[in-house]
This record gives structure tokens, C-alpha cells and sequence, in this order.
């Protein structure tokens, strides 16, 4: 039944697109209004059977081809939430009567997309999950581009293809192999010992790369900072928030179908993971562009979910189920927060960008003062994806972090070293994505705009303004409400461990009471504050700048400037730029300063490989002649050579 | 716990932090050939900023009040998760070192926040130095608190400081006294002290946190000021557990002790700051990864 109700809400959603353009371009409109509704009603019907399946109604469809079980709620649920929240936010960011030609393209491109992630979740048979994941890419392609007549937007789109493409590649040989291994197409875990390990770790292996891929696990991630960045800030949420967790989640569910799981693949998993988590959190540091800041923290928290897993595989292998279980329970748990908080910060950004019409972070400031819901909601959002308490990526982060420590305080091999490692990089991206987020939070919403055409002018409508409180309100309900999580985390992350029965051992009401006195502690001190503050006379001047008579907006710290200690401090992973001002003469000409932090993997190693690999290819070109004599010839030879070796081999 | 430890757990952060402040001061005026103000200056200096008026910047918005607050209401819970002497944390769970770490970074963030919010380009400066310097601070502090960890095989800090502290010591001493020492850094940057800011400066290029607070005055500064205090007492106290792992029995002795050994703390770090100049800013960061390696030795010393 539960499976039922989220197939008919893809259904429902997938064809939103379709039904809006039924209700006519001559109504832009009311066109706008029916495709949000029916999307929304049929995430509704997916969020309903997400929540049955979590509190323990798993069931099958089609004889066993789809079924949800609380693995798949755990990563539907958001799918569902962010969903409605992104197809209600774009009734007010991209409006049909604004954008007439890409609006309903991008309609139907985003519903077929998030149809297709949801059909992908069900899926249990392996022409199915192929077919719903090419929906999901091909979709996810033209909602990326749909302001195609961009140059950026393109070129992101391209490399988007390329990457889905290479991402698909890996996945079909991975079903190859394992519908060789098990005889049938079913996604059914594999019997322990019945298939060689070398098998399993090769699937293992394609796994990795191809969902890595889909995920944005350093170093397969540069189609990700592009592609957020090019895309309407609706889809960047949404792509950014649960596309690219098909990725892990593939990666979760392929590991549960393989019994006999080596170290070395927690091992890569939890390196990769590190290396994600730190380079991406810097990476994200050195941005200039709003967007492309947070499309890099998403390479970080993939990293901080990639973490979480490869340490519960390792776990598990060496027999402690509590450290696996809490190690997992915070990975699936951060899936579901990062989906809330970056889906909340996009959406954030995106009100900011209407109203000032620039993502240049140096270019902002003071956005606060004209839209202070606004500025409150992304506050949250940037709390939360901090780690900080009492919102819920405390919650996650100290889940894997307890993991963590565990395995430290039980001591011995290699786990232990991992571990020790991987707890004090945990905290160094903690205080990196600090510092990153202060320096968002500081230089966009807070201060004086630092161009004066980037000022805003009023708060965003309420149709954007309502799925940002509902994320932000999300957030907190986790936070405060960790008591409840223990048993759905528990189910769901049995179905990967293979172990049913299990709960994480975790003090969920002690987080939820720090939370809560949290809370009232600091409430009480500031209404203390505010009741003294309102006694006194409250005269207000500028900013006291040391002295100085004229500040100027410009003489503000920018982003640039906020990041430059710790940029240095990572130059050998990220090679800044920079154009120092040449100050000559003894009246020096006006001059100007420019940095710029490439991305190292994409601009030093993917182009130049792709440029070679395109040249010694184009030697290839002499056997394309444009006439049919020759192609006839090549089939020819072709079949001649297959005869011969099919013959020899009999 | 009974009813007057809990009472003593929860007084003792509340009203004992200032006299820190107070002891520094009279400790550097002392060895400076001062007579210094008197020790309870820090309380009378909080109740006259309590009384006064407040000057806001016109740039400022609700932010700017909610650093002070937040850092305040963190500082508080974090410091009720340490032990004063071997028992007697308020709050402890497992895990519960992590939730420590996390308090205070939430204080910093609000205090980055509220100093970004005046547009000031001096509180940007320090805002910036302060995120910098506690990415650094922060890996070396949970690497000294892995030795804990290790040796304990618990995740709270109070049963990981509790009354077995002794025999911990008798195990892994080396790694203990590594993690000891890198602590004591990481309290002096994280609070502030020489050689790694000067909180009496008068120059706002050199300052870091000091120059984050300069729009703040009455109440709001008031708050700060408290809320400092509270957080050198709850690394002090840390550091004073794990350096003197003794435990004296009763729970209200053993706080005394706990207190009394905190005022000797205050002592050191005034000769530390007499006695030594501040650090130039480019300098800092290698002093702080120096201190994370250190503890990092003490991890590994304990990897066999």
C-alpha cells in the first residue's frame, strides 16, 4: 500500500508539468498554480508513505519490481519536503509571465526529475532503477539549463551531461556484473559466499565511481560548482539538497546487496570522505559567487555522509553493530538535515539574488535590514549546516563524531588510526565551515551593502518566504526533537547493516534537554537584556571606526579579505590567484587587486586529460569517409571477424 | 549529587569567573611593581556597565544583540559540563565533549556575527583572525581530548576526568602531559591571553578579539565581558583536572580545591603574560598547529 501511494506520487508528480500545460500558456498564471499544486499533491502522498514505511510499514508493488522499505523513506522523505517546497518557492522566482518560454520547459524538467528520483528509491529491479535513473539525469539536464541562452549555463550543462553520462557508463557495467552474479535482474541481497569477492569488490568498485560521480565525491565532483551555479536557485536546491544523494543512497543500497564487504572499501570510503569534507569546506572558503560557495559545501557534507558510512562498514566488520549503527544513523540522519539546511540556504540566496540581481559576495551587504525574514531563515540555515546547537546538524554531526570516538576509546588496528585521524578532520571542517558561514552570514546580510546597486529593496513575497520558514521550522523540530529519532534511524540503517533488531545506543533525549536549555537559557537572557535595553535612552550613531571621519561602505571587510588568512593556509590544495596591485612610481596610477581560487582537479587535471584524450581520438576521424561503400565494408569485416572468433572458440 | 552539590555546581560558574579576570590583573600589576586595582574590581566593572546607557551603531540589527546573549547562554552550558574537582558535573551524557566543543563554537559564531554586523573594517579584521585562529585551536583541542578518550574508553567528559583520573595518569603520563600543555595553548588562544592577543591593547590592528567588541558598551559589553570570564573557567577548570588529577573524596572539598587551584591557574597565566611579548600575528597559526601536533604525538604515543 505505502509503495503504492509513492509510486502515485510520482506519477502525480512527474506529470505536473504536462497537467499545468494543459491548463494553457494563455493563463500563465493559473498555470504556474496547477503545477505546484499537483506536484505538491502528490508529494504529499509520497511524504505520507515515507513517514508509514518509516514507522515500520514496508511493503512491495508489481511482484517485487518496486518497494519501499525505511532505507528508501529515509532519503524519499526530503525528496518530498524540498520538492514542494522548491515547486512552491518558483511560483514567485520564475513565474511564467516573467520567463513565458523557459517556464513551463523548466516545469515539466523539474517534475520528470524528481519523478524519476523517487522511482529510483523504489526501484528493486535493475532495468527499472537504469531506466528511472536516466529519467533523473536527462530531467535534472534541462531544469540545469533552462536559461539556455546563457553562455555559463551551456557550459555547465555540458559538463553536467558528460558527468551523468560517465555515471551511467559505471552503472550498467554494475548491473552487468550483477545480473551475471546472482542470474535475474532483482535487487535482492546476495547469499554470503556464493559470489567471489574479487566480483564483489569490482561491483563494489564501479559503485563507487559511478554513484561517487552522481554524489560529487572529491575528485569526481567538478560538475557540481558549475551546474548549481547555472542553474534557477529552485533547482539548485533541489539538486543540491536530494539529487545528489541518489549518489550515496545507491551507494548505501549496493552495499546492503553485498554480503562479503573487505576493509579496504570502508577504508576508501572514509579517506574519500575526509578528503571531500576538508578540500570542499576550503574550496568553498575561496568563493566569490553566493552559489558556488554553497554548491561546495555540499562537496563537504557529501563528504561528512561518506565519512559516517565508511566507518560503520569498517565497524561492522570488525563485530561493533553500536559503533556501525551510530555511525550510519548519523550519515542517513545528515542525508535528511543537509537536504533541509542547504535546501533552505539556496533558497535563501535565491531571495537574495532577485532582490539585489547579483551573486558577487563583494558587491553585498546590509540585504538584513529590508528583509530580516529572509536574513532569519538563512541565519538558521547557516546555523544548522555549522553543526552548531540546538538545531539538527548537531544532531548528525555528533552521531558520527560518537562513532568516531568509540572507536577510538576501544583502541587497536587499523580502524583506530582512521579514526583518529578522521575525529580532529571532522572538527577542523567544522571550524572551516564556521568561518565560511560567518563570513556568508557577515558579508551578505550584515554591514552596509558594498555596491550601491546591490542594495535590497523590500522582503521577498510570501510564496518564497513560506517554504523558507517551513525549512528553517524543520530544522529546529530535529534539533529539539532528537528523542523521537532513535527508532526510525535504527530501521533504517538495519536494512543496510543486515542486521535487523538493532538501535543506535545513543542519548537522544540528552541532546534534545541541551537543546531545549539552550534555548531557553540564551531566550531568557536576551529578553532580560531587552527589557533592561528599553529602560534606558538608546541614541544611535555610525559605526565607530577608530577615528576615522569618513567610512565609507567600500572600507568594509569583504569575503575576499574575511577568507584571505585561511586561503593561505591551504594554498598547496588550492593554488589562489592573485593580481596584486603594482604600486610603482611615487604618485602611483589607480590600481586594483583581483584573487581568484580555481578549481584545481577540473582546471589541472579533467580538461587537459579530455583535451588529450579528444586529440588522440581525432586520429581515429580517418575511418569516418562519408560514404556508405566504406561503413559497408566496416560491417563486413566486422561480421567476418565475429564469425571467426565465435568459430574458434567452439 | 545532593541538593547543595547541585547548588554549588551551579553557582560556581555563575559567580566565580570575574575573580579570574581579577586575579590576572593583580598578578601582572604585582610583578610589574604596581600595587594593581583590587580583585573584586572584574564585579564592580560588570555592575557599572550593567547601569549604563547603550550607544548603537546605526548599521547594527538584532544580531548585534544576539552575540553577546548567545555566546553568554553557551559559554554557561558549556562550563556546567566540567567537574569542579573529580564529581559533580551538572550535565554530562555520553559523548557529551563533542556537545562542548560545539557550545563554544556556537558563541564564536555569534560573536563573529555581531562584530561583522557593525560594517566596521577593524571588527572585520578581528572577526577574521578569530575564525582563523580557532579552526586551528579547534583539531588541536579534540586531539588532546582524544588522549582522555583513549585512555578512559568513555566519551563524557565527566567520568573521563572522574575520580579514576590517578590511574589514567599511572597508564599513559606521557601523553597526558602532552595533552596537558597543548591544552594550556589552546586556553590562551581560545581566550585571548598573550602571546597570542592582547586583551589591554591600545592599537586596533594588533587586537583580535578585543577589537571585536568595540561598538558593544553598557549591558551588551557587560555580557561580553561575563562571558568571557565564564569560558576561561571552563577550560580552566579542564586543564586544572587534568593537571592535578588528585581526588579528595568529598564532593564540596574537592570543589574547593577545584576553585582554589583555578585562582593558581589565574596566577600563571599573569607571568605568562608578563613575562612575554605578543606574538606577531603571521607567527600564531604555527604556534597553534605546534600545539595541535603535540597532542597529536600524545594520540599516537598511545596507538600501541
Amino acid at each position: 500500500m505505502n509503495t503504492g501511494l509513492a509510486a502515485l506520487g510520482a506519477l502525480l508528480i512527474g506529470a505536473s508539468g504536462l497537467v499545468a500545460a494543459c491548463a494553457g500558456n494563455a493563463a500563465p498564471a493559473l498555470a504556474d498554480r496547477v503545477g505546484a499544486g499537483v506536484l505538491g499533491a502528490g508529494a504529499a502522498l509520497a511524504a505520507l508513505a515515507a513517514l508509514l514505511a518509516l514507522a515500520g510499514g514496508s511493503d512491495t508493488l508489481a511482484g517485487g519490481v518496486l518497494a519501499l522499505d525505511a532505507l528508501s523513506a529515509v532519503f524519499l522523505l526530503p525528496v518530498a519536503v524540498l520538492g514542494a517546497a522548491c515547486a512552491c518557492y518558483s511560483l514567485a522566482y520564475f513565474p511564467a509571465a516573467a520567463h513565458p518560454r523557459e517556464a513551463p520547459r523548466l516545469r515539466a524538467a523539474f517534475g520528470v526529475a524528481t519523478a524519476g528520483l523517487i522511482v529510483v528509491l523504489l526501484a528493486r529491479h535493475s532495468f527499472v532503477f537504469l531506466a528511472a535513473w536516466e529519467v533523473m539525469a536527462i530531467g535534472g539536464f534541462f531544469a540545469v539549463t533552462a536559461e539556455e541562452r546563457q553562455r555559463e549555463v551551456r557550459e555547465a550543462g555540458f559538463l553536467y551531461l558528460v558527468s551523468t553520462r560517465a555515471s551511467a557508463l559505471c552503472l550498467l557495467a554494475l548491473f552487468a556484473l550483477l545480473f551475471a552474479a546472482t542470474g535475474g535482474p532483482a535487487l535482492s541481497p546476495l547469499a554470503p559466499g556464493r559470489v567471489s569477492p574479487a566480483l564483489q569488490s569490482a561491483a563494489f568498485a564501479l559503485a563507487l565511481v559511478g554513484f561517487g560521480l552522481k554524489a560529487g565525491l572529491m575528485p569526481l565532483h567538478v560538475w557540481l560548482p558549475p551546474a548549481h551555479a547555472a542553474a534557477p536557485t529552485h533547482v539548485s536546491a533541489l539538486l543540491s539538497g536530494v539529487l545528489i544523494k541518489s549518489g550515496i543512497y545507491g551507494i548505501v543500497r549496493v552495499v546492503s546487496l553485498l554480503p562479503d564487504a573487505p576493509a579496504w572499501w570502508g577504508e576508501s570510503l572514509l579517506v574519500l570522505g575526509v578528503i571531500s569534507a576538508i578540500l570542499g569546506v576550503a574550496l568553498a572558503l575561496a568563493q566569490h559567487d553566493l552559489k558556488r560557495l554553497l554548491a561546495y559545501h555540499s562537496i563537504e557534507n557529501i563528504g561528512i555522509i561518506a565519512l559516517g558510512l565508511g566507518l560503520a562498514l569498517l565497524a561492522r566488520d570488525a563485530g561493533r553493530l553500536d559503533v556501525a549503527l551510530l555511525a550510519l544513523g548519523g550519515a542517513l540522519l545528515h542525508v535528511v538535515n543537509h537536504a533541509l539546511f542547504k535546501g533552505l540556504l539556496f533558497l535563501g540566496a535565491g531571495a537574495v539574488i532577485q532582490q539585489t540581481g547579483t551573486r558577487a559576495l563583494d558587491a553585498l551587504g546590509g540585504v538584513a535590514k529590508r528583509m530580516p525574514a529572509t536574513a532569519l531563515c538563512f541565519a538558521v540555515g547557516a546555523v544548522a549546516i555549522v553543526g552548531l546547537p540546538p538545531l539538527n546538524g548537531f544532531v548528525s554531526e555528533w552521531l558520527i563524531y560518537s562513532g568516531l570516538l568509540r572507536t577510538i576509546a576501544a583502541g587497536g588496528g587499523a580502524v583506530w588510526v582512521l579514526a583518529a585521524l578522521a575525529a580532529p578532520g571532522l572538527a577542523l571542517t567544522g571550524g572551516l565551515a564556521l568561518a565560511c558561514f560567518a563570513k556568508v552570514v557577515g558579508v551578505v546580510f550584515l554591514g552596509e551593502a558594498r555596491e550601491p546597486a546591490a542594495q535590497a529593496t523590500r522582503e521577498a513575497p510570501a510564496a518564497m518566504l513560506g517554504p523558507m520558514c517551513a525549512l528553517a521550522l524543520a530544522c529546529a523540530a530535529i534539533g529539539l526533537g532528537a528523542f523521537a529519532l532513535g527508532a526510525p534511524l535504527g530501521a533504517a540503517a538495519q536494512i543496510a547493516l543486515g542486521a535487523p533488531g538493532a538501535r543506535p545506543d545513543a542519548p537522544f533525549a540528552a541532546l534534545s534537554l541541551l537543546a531545549l536549555a539552550l534555548v531557553v537559557l540564551a531566550g531568557a537572557l536576551g529578553l532580560a537584556l531587552r527589557w533592561r535595553l528599553r529602560r534606558s535612552p538608546r541614541p544611535s550613531g555610525p559605526t565607530w571606526d577608530c577615528g576615522y571621519a569618513a567610512p565609507s561602505a567600500r572600507m568594509q571587510y569583504s569575503a575576499s579579505s574575511f577568507a584571505a588568512t585561511l586561503v593561505r593556509a591551504f594554498a598547496f590544495a588550492l593554488l589562489p590567484r592573485a593580481r596584486p596591485p603594482q604600486l610603482a612610481a611615487v604618485f602611483p596610477a589607480a590600481s586594483s587587486f583581483h584573487s581568484h581560487v580555481p578549481d584545481a582537479v577540473l582546471d589541472g587535471l579533467v580538461l587537459p586529460a579530455s583535451q588529450r584524450l579528444a586529440d588522440l581520438l581525432g586520429r581515429l576521424r580517418v575511418l569516418q569517409r562519408g560514404s556508405v561503400h566504406a561503413y559497408l565494408l566496416y560491417v563486413w569485416i566486422a561480421l567476418v571477424a565475429l564469425l571467426a572468433v565465435s568459430g574458434a572458440s567452439r | 549529587m545532593n541538593a547543595a552539590d547541585v547548588l554549588l555546581a551551579l553557582l560556581a560558574p555563575l559567580l566565580f569567573p570575574p575573580l579570574l579576570l581579577g586575579a590576572i590583573t593583580r598578578t601582572k600589576a604585582r610583578i610589574a611593581g604596581r600595587r594593581g586595582p583590587p580583585l573584586l574590581q572584574p564585579y564592580f566593572d560588570l555592575a557599572r556597565l550593567l547601569r549604563k546607557g547603550v550607544v548603537r551603531s546605526r548599521t547594527t540589527t538584532w544580531v548585534f544583540l544576539a552575540g553577546p546573549v548567545v555566546a553568554l547562554a553557551s559559554a554557561w552550558l558549556a562550563a556546567f559540563m566540567i567537574p569542579l574537582g573529580a564529581r559533580g558535573a551538572l550535565i554530562g551524557f555520553p559523548g557529551d565533549l563533542i556537545a562542548f566543543a560545539y557550545l563554544l563554537a556556537l558563541g564564536r559564531f555569534f560573536t563573529i556575527a555581531a562584530a561583522l554586523d557593525t560594517g566596521s573594517a577593524f571588527e572585520g579584521m578581528g572577526a577574521a583572525r578569530e575564525a582563523a585562529f580557532s579552526c586551528l585551536a579547534e583539531p588541536a583541542a579534540l586531539f588532546a581530548l582524544l588522549v582522555l578518550v583513549k585512555l578512559s574508553g568513555s566519551t563524557s567528559l565527566g567520568s573521563m576526568l572522574g575520580p579514576e583520573l590517578p590511574q589514567l595518569w599511572a597508564v599513559g603520563a606521557p601523553s597526558l602531559g602532552l595533552a596537558a600543555v597543548s591544552l594550556f595553548v589552546v586556553l590562551l588562544a581560545e581566550n585571548s591571553r598573550i602571546p597570542f592577543d592582547d586583551p589591554t591593547t591600545h592599537l586596533e590592528l594588533t587586537m583580535v578579539h578585543e577589537v571585536m567588541v568595540l561598538d558593544h558598551s553598557g549591558p551588551p559589553l557587560a555580557l561580553i565581558l561575563y562571558g568571557a570570564a565564564v569560558k576561561l573557567f571552563a577550560y580552566g577548570l579542564l586543564l586544572v583536572r587534568l593537571a592535578t588529577p588528585f581526588d579528595v573524596g568529598g564532593t564540596a572539598l574537592g570543589a574547593a580545591i577545584a576553585l582554589v587551584e583555578l585562582l593558581g591557574l589565574a596566577v600563571l597565566i599573569g607571568v605568562v603574560e608578563s613575562v612575554m611579548a605578543r606574538l606577531q600575528l603571521v607567527r600564531i597559526p604555527s604556534l597553534l598547529v605546534g600545539a595541535g601536533l603535540l597532542s597529536a604525538f600524545g594520540v599516537m604515543l598511545l596507538a600501541g
